[in-house]
């Protein structure tokens, strides 16, 4: 864990704001957020709808459309380098080949009128001086390495041929065929059953430590997180609120709404007659309130909270959270 | 594959059927006889009109009639054309390919300028070009075909000389000409009625290739493929111009029938000889077997022009070929 | 806020659409007011002094052939263009809408029926159709127009309104509203209807334009409403003999077709983005 800190970091957010202008004024989608993933690594992003995280990682790669933009002053380092700076060349050098990203519903990511093998060999053409033949069977490998069976006869078959489960593994097979050190995964398996759901996080389990990749996991669903990551930020209203290494975050969460959001899994063991909700709802993004962005729906918030925005604060062990708590433990009521 | 163009065939079939009956009964539930016009123009007496439309066997149970219509279509005959007293089939021999000459030039070239522009505005999206190709698509859009077709012939034809103006040959020289002086003659008196023609629907074409283009711009599998790297152009040409294609080209066949319209206004402007001219003329003259077979001849471009769309779709969305 | 309201605002902020809107407001007006305002279009005062005179202080576009004046029949013949678009638009899309909610609600073989039916329909050549039927009516009035017109042309809303109300039957609210003892006709007015409403109502806005070019087509070369009565494609007729020593009488009318046109298809596109902002691009 603390290992991993004394090299560079392979990704290193600093900063990184992105904003949407429209007819409703600025939406400030994501607002400062400082994350890194250092190599091999498992890290989460975690946050409801509309946190900013499915931008934070579409900004990586520079794919966020107008009208958004990426900020002045926001830093993306991929092994040191400045993936912002570079030309647009360089940066379709880096999509797809160092750094991949796999989207949240398989059969509108991919290309319903092309047959999935093609998808996958434009990929490797795309980044490597190879023969249509040899991107053709490398295809042919890489589905069967995501475990399609009959992969030959397979990669001739469209999208909408498949099943769902099928369809998210061609998804791996076309972001990994490259190698990428990197795979930013925004909900990928949100769309599945959930007996299918093990089976693809299995299966990046395996690739990942098969190709010693790191992957940032972004979903909503504590429950990935907490079997398939070592650290976890945790995304409110465009920032990062809380980060802690795993464990820790799930067994003493020190923010409120990552203990809000805790508290919201029902339990077996109990019997309540209703849920426990957060209260209130996700201010919307081009009006975010004043202070700690959370001061409204939070049960211990008081005139500080609402004053001034907490900076992310230590709480130990490489646990940090944006909370007035922090330093003010005793505000906590019971 | 095979069965799914052969039941768009039987459709086909059926739908040109449907067509020759509609008119057939259209035009002899119409008053007055073949040459004497309408019953209030002429001072035909009602004997007269009674005697021509026994000549004429008109005056016989409509079912029979049909009957022996579509018994002399079994055997490709058409009949005569009471006006010009020719056989119907000679008429419509020389006007239809006349008619396709144009409509066909007119299609492709409105097809391609249309999905040229529509591209170009997608390509940039929201910028200065793409509104100012919108206005000029929106204005031709709405201009009528014929104002269209008088304006051209004013300017180019009249003022400033440049093109003929009628006719589809310069009578007086036209046989003495090489067969590549004739194609000339021919194509010179084209571009006028064709750009009438043409313009407008290629902004038609346009304004709907922009939005399809706009649309699979942002659909979620074009995101996907940026992510992978790929150069721009391959994720416009490859991935967001093949989603794109399969409605244009449906629209491309759908339009035919515009054409055909359009070739009516057109021919009579520019004095075309084709299948617009002639019907018009056999409308008014009340020439039915003319009419009918006019119909005919319509119906099935019609057709074909649905059948070529639907299996251009086909080739072009597998999802629609592996559907019913 | 309703739905209605939020899709009000956004036509408000497009600003194309609402001077689309405005111009054919001011052209309705106009067609109204035609007759206080102006002369009388028939009048022929002096066939043979005022014959094409061009535009001058006494005739603000000048006369035709028949020494009428032009402003005056271009007034008048909007009236004939503006009510054969819009009440040919209207009365096609009830026709489209009351086949397609039918066959849309009624058992697989009825829809079978009338949707086999509609296709065949659709593939009959309109021109062909209105040219045999108004060639032979020699005094259509504008009403017999607007019906041939919306008879020819009710087809693709049909299938529109089918498709929507196809989707919507399965929807959940609608079996929930069943479940809850909901009779049909009012599951059909509270809860179709206006999930249909929209995709009709664009339709009808962007028929309009074609509408009123396809009836100037018709009246240009003769048919449907006939001279004296002035439409602004009888008059082109009328024009396109003197097109070079007279051009305003054809140029008048043709410029009145391209605005009014043009207008309405701006309004119709902004309807249609302010409807489904999905298909705003």
């Amino acid at each position: 864990m603390s290992g991993t800190a004394a090299r560079a970091p392979l990704l290193e957010l600093r900063d990184l704001a992105v904003r949407f202008t429209g007819p409703d004024g600025v939406a400030r989608a994501v607002d400062g957020v400082d994350l890194t993933v250092a190599e091999g690594e498992t890290v989460g992003l975690v946050g409801e709808s509309g946190c900013g995280k499915s931008v934070t990682a579409l900004a990586v790669l520079r794919l966020v459309d107008p009208p958004g933009h990426i900020a002045h002053g926001s830093s993306v380092r991929l092994e040191g380098r400045d993936l912002l700076a570079l030309g647009p060349k360089e940066i379709r050098a880096v999509r797809g080949n160092h750094v991949a990203l796999v989207f949240q519903d398989p059969l509108s990511a991919l290309n319903p009128v092309l047959r999935v093998g093609a998808q996958i060999a434009e990929v490797i053409r795309a980044h490597e001086a190879v023969r249509r033949s040899t991107a053709r069977w490398r295809a042919v490998e890489m589905l069967a390495a995501v475990g399609i069976p009959d992969a030959e006869r397979r990669a001739a078959a469209y999208p909408h041929q498949l099943s769902g489960g099928m369809r998210q593994r061609v998804l791996l097979a076309m972001a990994l065929a490259c190698r990428p050190k990197l795979l930013l995964a925004d909900e990928p398996t949100t769309a599945l059953d959930v007996t299918i759901q093990a089976e693809i996080l299995e299966l990046l389990d395996a690739l990942q430590r098969k190709l010693g990749m790191a992957v940032l996991l972004i979903t909503h669903n504590l429950g990935i997180v907490a079997e398939r990551t070592r650290r976890v930020y945790v995304m409110y209203a465009g920032q990062v609120v809380e980060q802690a290494p795993t464990e820790r975050l799930f067994a003493q969460p020190a923010h409120p709404y990552t203990e809000g959001l805790l508290a919201a899994i029902p339990r077996l063991e109990e019997r309540r007659a209703r849920l426990r909700a957060i209260p209130g709802q996700v201010p919307p993004a081009t009006a975010w309130p004043s202070g700690c962005r959370f001061h409204p729906r939070c049960p211990h918030a008081w005139e500080k909270c609402r004053a001034d925005e907490p900076p992310l604060l230590d709480a130990g062990a490489g646990h940090k959270a944006r909370c007035w708590l922090i330093e003010e433990p005793d505000k906590r009521k019971k | 594959m095979l069965g799914f163009v052969a039941r768009r065939l039987g459709f086909a079939v059926v739908s040109v059927a449907a067509v020759v009956l509609i008119t057939f009964l259209l035009v002899h539930a119409e008053p007055g006889a073949p040459m004497l016009g309408s019953p209030e123009r002429t001072r035909a007496s009602p004997e007269t009109v009674a005697r021509q439309r026994a000549l004429f066997g008109l005056d016989r149970p409509l079912p029979e009639q049909l009957l022996r219509y579509a018994a002399n279509l079994a055997r490709g005959e058409l009949g005569e054309s009471f006006v010009l007293h020719r056989p119907v089939a000679d008429v419509l021999a020389e006007a239809v390919p006349n008619t396709l000459l144009l409509g066909g030039t007119a299609l492709v070239v409105s097809l391609l300028l249309g999905l040229v522009i529509g591209a170009a505005q997608a390509a940039r999206h929201h910028s200065r070009t793409d509104t100012a190709l919108g206005v000029l698509t929106l204005v031709l859009y709405s201009v009528p075909v014929f104002w269209l077709g008088l304006v051209l012939l004013l300017v180019f034809g009249e003022r400033l000389h440049w093109l003929p103006v009628s006719g589809m040959t310069s009578a007086a020289i036209h046989d003495t000409l090489s067969p590549l002086g004739r194609a000339l003659d021919v194509a010179r008196h084209l571009v006028l009625p064709a750009a009438s023609l043409a313009l407008v629907q290629a902004a038609a074409f346009a304004r709907f290739q922009r939005s399809a283009l706009v649309d699979s711009l942002g659909a979620a599998h074009i995101r996907s493929a940026r992510a992978k790297g790929l150069p721009e152009r391959v994720v416009l040409w490859r991935h967001a111009l093949r989603g794109a294609l399969a409605p244009t080209i449906t629209l491309a066949g759908l339009s035919v029938p515009y054409f055909l319209a359009g070739s009516v206004l057109v021919e009579s402007i520019f004095g075309w000889p084709g299948l617009g001219r002639v019907t018009y003329d056999a409308i008014f003259a009340r020439d039915y077997n003319v009419i009918t077979a006019a119909a005919l001849v319509a119906g099935v471009l019609v057709a074909i022009g649905n059948l070529l769309a639907d299996v251009a779709v086909a080739i072009a969305d597998p999802r629609v070929r592996l559907d019913r | 806020m309703s739905p209605w309201r939020v899709a009000a605002r956004r036509f408000a902020r497009n600003r194309p659409a609402v001077r689309g809107a405005a111009v054919v407001a001011l052209m309705a007006l106009a067609a109204l007011a035609a007759p206080l305002v102006t002369a009388d279009p028939l009048a022929q005062p002096d066939p043979v002094r005022l014959q094409d005179r061009p535009p001058s202080s006494t005739h603000l576009l000048g006369t035709d052939p028949f020494s009428r004046d032009v402003l005056s029949r271009t007034l008048h013949g909007a009236r004939v263009s503006l009510v054969v678009g819009v009440g040919a638009a209207l009365l096609a899309v009830t026709l489209g809408a009351g086949v397609g909610l039918v066959a849309g609600l009624a058992g697989r073989r009825t829809d079978q029926v009338l949707m086999r039916g509609v296709d065949v329909a659709m593939a009959l050549p309109r021109i062909l159709l209105l040219l045999a039927v108004l060639a032979v009516w020699e005094n259509a009035p504008a009403a017999a127009v607007v019906v041939l017109i919306a008879a020819t042309g009710w087809f693709q809303t049909s299938r529109i309104v089918r498709a929507a109300v196809l989707g919507l039957r399965e929807a959940d609210f609608v079996v929930a509203a069943r479940a809850l003892g909901a009779a049909a006709p009012g599951i059909v007015r509270r809860h179709l209807l206006p999930h249909v409403a929209a995709p009709v109502i664009v339709s009808a806005s962007l028929d309009v334009g074609n509408i009123i070019l396809l009836e100037a087509g018709l009246s240009y070369l003769g048919l449907g409403v006939r001279p004296p009565t002035p439409t602004w494609g009888n008059m082109i007729m009328d024009g396109k003999d003197v097109l070079l020593t007279a051009p305003w009488v054809a140029l008048a009318p043709g410029l009145a077709l391209v605005v009014t046109v043009v207008a309405f298809n701006l309004a119709a596109d902004g309807l249609r983005d302010a409807l489904d902002p999905r298909m705003a691009v």
